[in-house]
This record gives C-alpha cells, structure tokens and sequence, in this order.
C-alpha cells in the first residue's frame, strides 16, 4: 500500500488549477505573518551589531543599559553557555547569533536588548560600551587565498592548506588529461559572479516566550520549524518537546529562512526577562546578518573534437561561505557538468572563508554561479566550432543511463526533452533587432526528499483536515488539498490544509530542496489511504458485512458481489456522520523518510536589448523550459519558473553586495541593492513539460529551484551575442558592460 | 517630539525660528520621515505646511508661474499649463519614486533635501527658476544657488521656502529632463541632465545645462549651453556638449557608478536631453 512507485494513474483533480486557499487572506491583510504575532506584557527586543568587519572584543560594558528605567534583559555570549558538545557546526550556529570572543562580520551581533518599548530598547543599545579591537579583514573570495590573508577562523585552520580554505569538494569520472590531450578545440575561462541576497519581502520576525518552569513557544517566520525548535532548544539547553515552534505565513525565504538567525536571543531574552520578546530585523540587519549566497571564482575549461563531441571538462570554484563553513563549494562542484554526458570530467568546490555574514541556501544554492561559467564556456567553444549552441548541447546532453558526474546512473530525465522544446519553440525564430541579442542556457537541480510526517483527520461532516509539517512556501497547501482529494474521491473543497506546529506532529525536515509538495504529497498518499482502509472498515460496519466486500470508488465506499446488490454506496459524508457510532474519529496518519526525489533539469531562452552607450540591459523575452514530474497545480509551478527565473535576471544584471575598503557593507537597502522591479521584466513564458519521477506515486519532482539556475549563463550569452564581446563577471551591471565594450575597443 | 501644523506661512517661520532644539519641515515627507524611521533625525519639533494655502497651489503669474512648497507631485503632473509651459520640469519631478510617493512628495521638499542626485534640481536649473525663501524678511535664490552641499542649503534658522517661481517660457523654447537608472524606476540617479533651450530662426539661441548626480551639488553648466548656442544641434555641437559635460562632472566612485561611467554618461545623457528639448522647441 505504501509502495512510492509510479503508477501512471489518470487524475481527476491533480492539474487542475484551483484557487488558492490563502489567496484572501493575504490580499486583504488578514493572513499573520512574523511580525503580526503579539502577547500581554511583550518586549521589544533589538540587537546592538558589529561596525567592524573583524574586531576582537575585549570588553563589554552593558551597566548603563542594565539601569535604564524600561530595560528588563541584556544579553551578551557571556548569557550563553556553550551547550554544543563538539558539534562543531551548532557551535558555529551559537557564535554567528551572538559574537563571542570576535566579531567577523559587519553586523554581527554582540548583544541583545528587551526593554518595554522600542525608544527605551534604542537608549540601552546606545548605553552599551563595547570596546573593540580592530583586526585586519578580508572580503574578497580571491583575497581571502592570498598568503598574507588574515584568517578568519582560527578553529578551523589545518597545516598543508591555506587557513581559509576549509576543504574542497572533488566529483567526476574518466581521466581529464587524457581527455585534452583528444580534444580539436578547447575553451578555457575565468569567471566571477557577485554575492546576491534572497531579497525576500518579509524580514525575519518572531515572538519568543519562555517560562520559568522550563517550557517555551516561539512564533515565527521560516521555512522550517522543526529545525528552528531542534537549534533553539540545543543552543539554550531546553528539551525539545517543551519548546512549541508555530510557523507564521512566510513571506518568503528562498533558503534564507532555512537557519536560525536571532531566534535564540530572543527566547534567550525572554527566559531573562521572564516576559515575552517580539523581535523584528530592519531590512538593513536583514542584509547584514542573515545569510546571503556565495561569492565565486572559477576556471572553466572545456573540450571537444571536431564533430562536437565533448571529450573532457574541468571546472574548479571558490565559493565564498562568509565567517562560517558551508557545504557550497561541494553542492556546486556536483552541478557543474550534470546537464552533460562528458566521458573525462572533474569538477571541483572550494569552500573559503571571507569576513562576511554566514551563507545560506539560497535557491538552488551553488548551481546558478557554475552553471553561469559552464554555460558561457559551452557557448563559446560552439563558436570555436562553427556550431549551434543548442545543437552541441543536444549532441552532448544527458540521458537515461548516463552516469552523473556526482555518482548516480540517471533514470528517465528532463533535459533532453527541455532542450528540444528549446530548439522548436518558435521564441527561436523570433526577429532580433539592433544591439539585441538571444542566450540559451541549461540547468539542473537534484532536489531532496527527507522526513515527513502527516496527518488527515475527517470532520463529523465530511470535511477533511490535512496537517502537514512542511511550511508552505510556494503553494503546497493547495497542492496537497488536491492530492488528498484525488486520493478520497472528494471535491478540494471539502480538504483544508493546515500547517500543525512543532507540538502536533513528528519531526519534519524544513522545506527546502524543493521538497515540500515531493515528500508531502507523498506523506498525503499514503496518510489518505489509510484513511480510506479505516473508511471501509466502518462502512462494512455500517453494513454488516465483511471488510473484504468493501471497495472504495469516487468518494464512496461500494460493495462488491450480487449478494450486496441491495446495497447502495455510502459517501465519504455518510460514513463521516456516523463516525461516533462505528469507532470513533476517522483518521490517517503518515510517517516516512521520503527517498526518491526526482531531479529536475531546465532550459531557458533570452532576448535582451543592451545600449552601447550606457551599457544598461532590457530584457525583451524569457521563456522557460523545465520538467516538473506532474504539476499538481500548474499555476503554482508557473508562478515557481517565473519566481526562479526573475531572481535569476536580477542576479545576472544588477544585485550585488558592494563592500568597501572598511569591509563594511555599502548597499544594505534595497534602494541599491537593486533586485529587478515590476517593469524591468517581460512577462515571463513557461512551458511544462512532465517525465514522471519513476519514485513518487503521482510522477510528482521538486519544482521551485531548477529554474533559478540557467539565467545567468542565458542572459550572459544573450548579451554577450547583443554586443559582441563575452561578459565574464556577474552582475553584467551598466558600468560593467561599458567597460568591457571599451576595453575590446581599445 | 512636537508636532505643529499651521496655517499660514508667517506662523510657520515663527515656530521654526523660535525652537531651540532641531526643527524640521514637513511637506510630503517622503525624505523626512524615511529619516526619522531610520534613526538618522531625532527631531524636536516638525511643522507640517500643508495645511497652509498659498504653499498647496500652483498658481499662473504675470512672470509665469508659482508652485507652492506642499504641492505633490502628482498635482503638477495634472496642471496642464505647467506641463505645456515646463514638460522637463514636471517630468523630471513625475520621476521620483513610486505612484504612491508622487501622492506626497513634493518639488521644493527634493530640492530642500538637497541630494546632489536630487531628480527635479537639474530640470528646475536649465528652467532658471527661483526659489521664494521667507524668514525675517523675504527673498530669493537661484536654484543653482540653493544647494551649497551634499544636504546643505543656503536656508538660515527659521527660514522656509514657500515656493518655487518659473518664468513663462519664450517662445520657441523647449526643455527635457533625462536620468540615468539601472532599473526602470525606484531608483536614484546615477547621472542626472536638465536642459532649456531657445530658438530664434531655427538656430539655438539660448541654452541651460544643469547635471545632476556628477558633483557634490547639482552643477550649471555654462560651458555646456556655449557649445551648442548658435548650433542647429548638429553632431559637432552635440560632441561638444558631451564633451563639455564630461570635463564639468566631478564626481566620487560610489556603489551607485564608477566616475569614469559617471562622466562618460553625462555626455551621453545631454545628447539624449538636448534632442528631446530641441524638438520641443520646434527645431528640426
């Protein structure tokens, strides 16, 4: 029964395009989200922050504050304890909440503050003394390799390798040298992409309240709030099971709400105050401390014979982490070359150190800047060759029974099939006028499964309540409705989906990786079927007959053979009403690690318009190309292409964090961290196409990140083809173009 | 925090003059209380001033017109005569932020705010408007003459601006505004052109050049309207006004635009401008 295979069932209300169930309420101002949470007697807690890139801190002096009428809670590392026990990366967790004997980036916090009100809590930051001294810092991912770098952690610094360099993430096959040494042409290239932040609408927010008996609640915004409860409760030495965590709606996250950032200060002021403390980042703090992508540096090189044939590849990158490890340098180097079937290939992440805030996922993490570097390199060495880029691609694309450069064998997958529709879309043959030029670029995603646990309960009068753990982030509690009512052969009407709190449900991993709807939905399969099972037991109660005569079909239970034929079927709602009478309420609950999770691949085309004199880049068209398994809900995956495919065109033209000299951070706002707006951007085309993941029952595979991966790589061949000379550094920002035309002029 | 509104000019600069502490005018309060929200004024007494009546309206006058210190930007834009008299003038003031900014900011609030990149400056400059300042006695400034800093005005304690005069156009004149911005809109000038221009039997007869976004103060630029008065536009006057552009830009690096882009933009931008205000002025 609870078999994931594929099955190639026909749906009766998967696909179908339903109206969303949180759509009024986040219209009108009804829906809550972090911030809108408030309690009797609540505090306003702030964080006073780092102005140093790099300072140790020798003392701080928090007196003042502590006796200012309206303070209730200081809090310092001294507060807190380190509780880690050698889990080295909770402890990085610890130190980048909360400075301890070092600050390492601007922004980092060094205290915290609850007072009764926001004018008071602003007094005592300004009362705390903090004496700094200044250290010299490095921000730059090349600088930081440098031998007379300064090291930012210490800890984390091993003999034979430089002490920023924390290790470096090795995947491919075949013999590379061998590989050149066939090769007719080869292609090699440097490449830089700039750090880009999530840019979701919503900061962080949450409202902390801990009790002196040792229980406590923390109201939030995330992505995942198991995992802030499982950190929360580490960090501060709570058990888990007494720290309620209930997920607000999310404004957004993109891999941003994945950590927790300033959540443990403020259950840690609050368990101090012995009041409740709502804190909320100003858009300021959340660009200086919450967790950014990685800057990057790579060597591209690429080769191939003659007829196209991609003999060898290699690709190396240094992905910045910030003051703190990631696993990003490592989840890059196993994307590089995953589109492509390439007998001798190597691909290699570095994970470096910078005096910058601790990255986090964002989107796809890591994949958007190689492919950005494979993409440009495939499209030059098409023009080493005399060759379409579409056509060399598809000469050399992966396909069921390739090896992947990171170890798998590939199932049934989408690229291939991306490409083609790239090929004949007639986007292709649309006309390009002056300085317009068209880019084309692939790109792939593993997506993640992970531990789920689900509940659906049927009302007294037929309705259903769905609970899931997974918070939804880009529509899955739509998605999920439709699959519990396809599975009980009721109307989505009649399903509501709720997100439970930590305290209703098992563990679940956080929404990220694209997984929500994957490991849900397939949590939701098997929590309706049994449901159903429990379904037909009460209706052959209700029939006294036996559970085996029972079917269940369209919503209702049936019995089977002529001995039953005077038995007309009972509907869901019939046996719902009856429920009391027959044992009780009918539930089905569902608990699993879910394997499986299908990957996703990608192709997207571009036309933009660049003006030779200012150098500034319109985007004219964008048409994007992925495989989704199933949509379940095809607006919500088109809302998902487009989503990915905007964050990808601000990426490529204009956002960037900018530091100077100081390694203080110059752009902190949006107003010059410029992300695209409404009018920098064509109304995005989407096409779906649907190779059903072989290891979900419905074909379902992640489909929020894959998107965000090729419009780098597109968008620097398209306006590198407007004007005529290759684009190596993302953002392809005005000043950047005008100084590449100019230096080929020159 | 004191918050006054009234309703005549004369009793606003008499609560502005007499605060000891930091007083500070609200108009629209796009700028203001940005500020405020973010900590970077601690004000001890604001005094709102669109409650009073001449500063909210703009008025045609026998030397042209008068656009009160409180009106939004929007309000201009409905103003048909303005918009024919000065299109540059209202399209660069139209410019500033977002539908709902233009519902509340306001023209003279832009110029008083003082940002070298400040979008309605360069356009008000080429246009040779004045700005109207009361206090102890009443007088008036050149808008070039206004800003003496980044965020620094000629303004006195217990002075306000009450308004902002425009001459009526000659005829055969036309003026534009162009900017620069990465985006679409939402965004702050990387350069900034204001341009007036006047023709007399098809030739120009008289320019101002204005540039935004290039100095520490938006700058008029004479060198600039030299190289194109007595011209038809043609390329060579349009080089030279490039050219005249670039050497006046003094601009910083910043992560706004490099001085190199800063200054070679400028030039592109007041050819872009000049055209625009050349075929307003009937110039073929």
């Amino acid at each position: 029964m609870n078999d994931p295979k594929y099955t190639g069932q026909e749906f009766k209300v998967v696909g179908t395009r339903v109206k969303r169930p949180d759509g009024l309420d986040k219209v009108t101002g009804r829906a809550r989200y972090g911030a809108d949470m408030s309690a009797p007697g609540q505090l306003v807690g702030l964080m006073l922050r780092s102005p140093h890139a790099h300072a140790r801190i020798k003392k701080i002096d928090a007196s003042k504050a502590e006796k200012l009428a309206g303070v209730k809670a200081v809090i310092t590392s001294a507060d807190l304890p380190d509780l880690t026990g050698g889990n080295s990366g909770l402890y990085d967790t610890l130190e980048n909440c909360m400075a301890r004997d070092r600050a390492l980036y601007d922004g980092h916090a060094v205290a915290g503050v609850a007072a009764i009100d926001r004018t008071t809590a602003k007094k005592a930051l300004k009362l705390i003394k903090v004496t700094y001294e200044k250290l010299p810092h490095v921000t730059d991912v090349d600088e930081a390799l440098n031998d007379d770098a300064p090291i930012v952690q210490p800890r984390y610094a091993q003999d034979g390798r430089h002490g920023n360099l924390i290790n470096k993430g090795e995947f491919g096959h075949g013999d590379i040298d061998k590989g050149f040494a066939e090769a007719d042409v080869i292609v090699e290239r440097s490449y830089k992409t700039g750090q880009t932040h999530q840019g979701y609408i919503e900061p962080h927010a949450c409202l902390a309240s801990v009790s002196p008996d040792g229980t406590g609640e923390l109201w939030v915004t995330t992505q995942g709030h198991f995992a802030y409860r499982n950190n929360c409760a580490q960090l501060l030495g709570m058990d888990i099971a007494k720290l309620k965590v209930t997920s607000s709606e999310i404004g957004g996250g993109f891999g941003g709400k994945t950590h927790v950032w300033m959540e443990p200060i403020a259950l840690a002021l609050s368990r101090k105050a012995n009041r409740p403390v709502k804190m909320v980042m100003s858009r300021e703090e959340v660009f200086k401390a919450s967790g950014p992508t990685c800057s990057t540096s790579m060597d591209i090189k690429i080769g191939a014979k003659k007829d196209g044939t991609i003999v060898a590849a290699r690709a190396e990158c240094r992905y910045m982490n910030g003051a703190f490890p990631g696993m990003w340098g490592t989840l890059g180097g196993m994307t590089a070359f995953a589109c492509y079937n390439i007998a001798n290939n190597k691909a290699i992440g570095v994970n470096v150190l910078c005096n910058r805030p601790k990255v986090a996922a964002y989107r796809a993490p890591s994949a958007p800047m190689m492919a950005f570097g494979v993409e440009s390199t495939i499209d030059q060495l098409a023009k080493e060759l005399g060759t379409d880029p579409v056509e060399l691609r598809l000469k050399n694309v992966a396909k069921e029974g390739t090896l992947a450069p990171y170890g798998p064998v590939w199932g049934p997958i989408g690229i291939e099939p991306t490409l083609e529709a790239v090929r004949d879309h007639p986007h292709m043959r649309a006309k390009l006028g002056k300085n317009q030029g068209r880019g084309v670029a692939c790109g792939f995603w593993f997506n993640i499964g992970g531990q789920t646990c689900s509940d659906l309960n049927i009302g007294p009068d037929g309705t259903v309540n769905l609970t899931v753990g997974t918070i939804d982030v880009g529509g899955a509690r739509a998605s999920l409705a439709l699959i519990a009512a396809e599975e009980l052969g009721i109307a989505y009407e009649d399903v509501r989906t709720n997100i439970g709190d930590t305290s209703s449900l098992g563990h679940n991993d956080t929404t990220e990786g694209s997984r929500g709807t994957f490991s849900s939905g397939m949590a939701t399969i098997f929590a309706a079927r049994k449901a159903i099972d429990v379904l037909k037991e009460r209706a052959a109660k209700m029939w006294q007959i036996p559970v085996e005569a029972v079917t269940w079909e369209d919503g209702s239970a049936h019995a089977v053979g002529n001995e039953h034929d005077n038995l007309s079927p009972l509907t869901l709602k019939d046996i719902a009403k009856k429920a009391g009478n027959t044992g009780g309420p009918i539930a089905g609950h569902h608990e699993a690690t879910a394997d499986g999770a299908g990957v996703s691949f990608a192709s997207h085309i571009v036309d933009v318009e660049v003006d030779p004199e200012t150098g500034k880049t319109t985007i004219l068209r964008y048409t994007v190309v992925q495989d989704a398994g199933k949509a379940i809900h095809p607006d919500y995956v088109e809302g998902q292409f487009q989503g990915a495919a905007a964050q990808g065109i601000g990426w490529a033209l204009n956002e960037e964090y900018i530091y100077g000299e100081d390694g203080r951070l110059q752009n902190g706002a949006f107003l010059d961290y410029r992300m695209p707006v409404c009018s920098d951007l064509p109304s995005i085309d989407t096409k779906i196409l649907e190779i059903p993941n072989p290891s979900h029952p419905y074909g379902i595979r992640g489909v929020g990140e894959t998107s965000i991966v090729p419009p780098l790589g597109a968008i620097g061949n398209a306006v590198s083809n407007a004007v005529g000379v290759r684009m190596y550094e993302v953002p392809m920002s005005p000043p950047r173009i005008l100084k590449a035309l100019d230096d080929a002029s020159a | 925090m004191r918050y006054e509104s009234p309703t005549t000019t004369k009793a606003a600069v008499a609560l502005l003059s007499g605060e000891k502490g930091q007083a500070y005018v609200l108009a629209g309060g796009t700028d203001l209380l940005v500020r405020l929200r973010m900590d970077t004024i601690e004000p001890d007494l604001m005094v709102d001033i669109k409650r009073i009546p001449a500063m909210s309206e703009v008025t045609k006058t026998a030397s042209g017109f008068k656009i009160g210190a409180a009106v939004s930007g929007a309000a201009l834009e409905k103003n048909k005569a303005l918009v024919k008299a000065w299109p540059g003038v209202v399209e660069a003031a139209n410019l500033i932020g977002s539908d709902q900014i233009q519902g509340r900011c306001t023209m003279v609030g832009n110029l008083c705010n003082a940002s070298p990149a400040a979008d309605s400056v360069p356009a008000l400059i080429a246009a040779g408007a004045k700005a109207v300042i009361v206090g102890k006695k009443k007088r008036t400034v050149p808008v070039e003459k206004f800003i003496t800093g980044p965020g620094q005005t000629c303004l006195e304690k217990g002075e306000i601006v009450e308004s902002i005069t425009l001459p009526a156009p000659a005829k055969k004149s036309g003026d534009a505004y162009l900017r620069f911005i990465p985006r679409t809109e939402m965004d702050i000038a990387v350069v900034g052109v204001g341009i007036s221009l006047t023709l007399k039997r098809g030739v120009i007869d008289s320019a101002r050049v204005s540039l935004g976004a290039v100095a520490p103060t938006p700058l008029l630029v004479k060198a600039a309207a030299k190289a194109i008065i007595g011209t038809k536009l043609d390329d060579a006057a349009l080089d030279a006004l490039a050219m005249a552009c670039t050497a006046a830009c003094n601009p910083i690096d910043d992560k706004r635009g490099t001085i190199e882009y800063r200054e070679r933009v400028a030039g592109v931008l007041a050819k872009r401008t000049a055209k625009i205000a050349y075929e307003r002025a009937g110039g073929k």
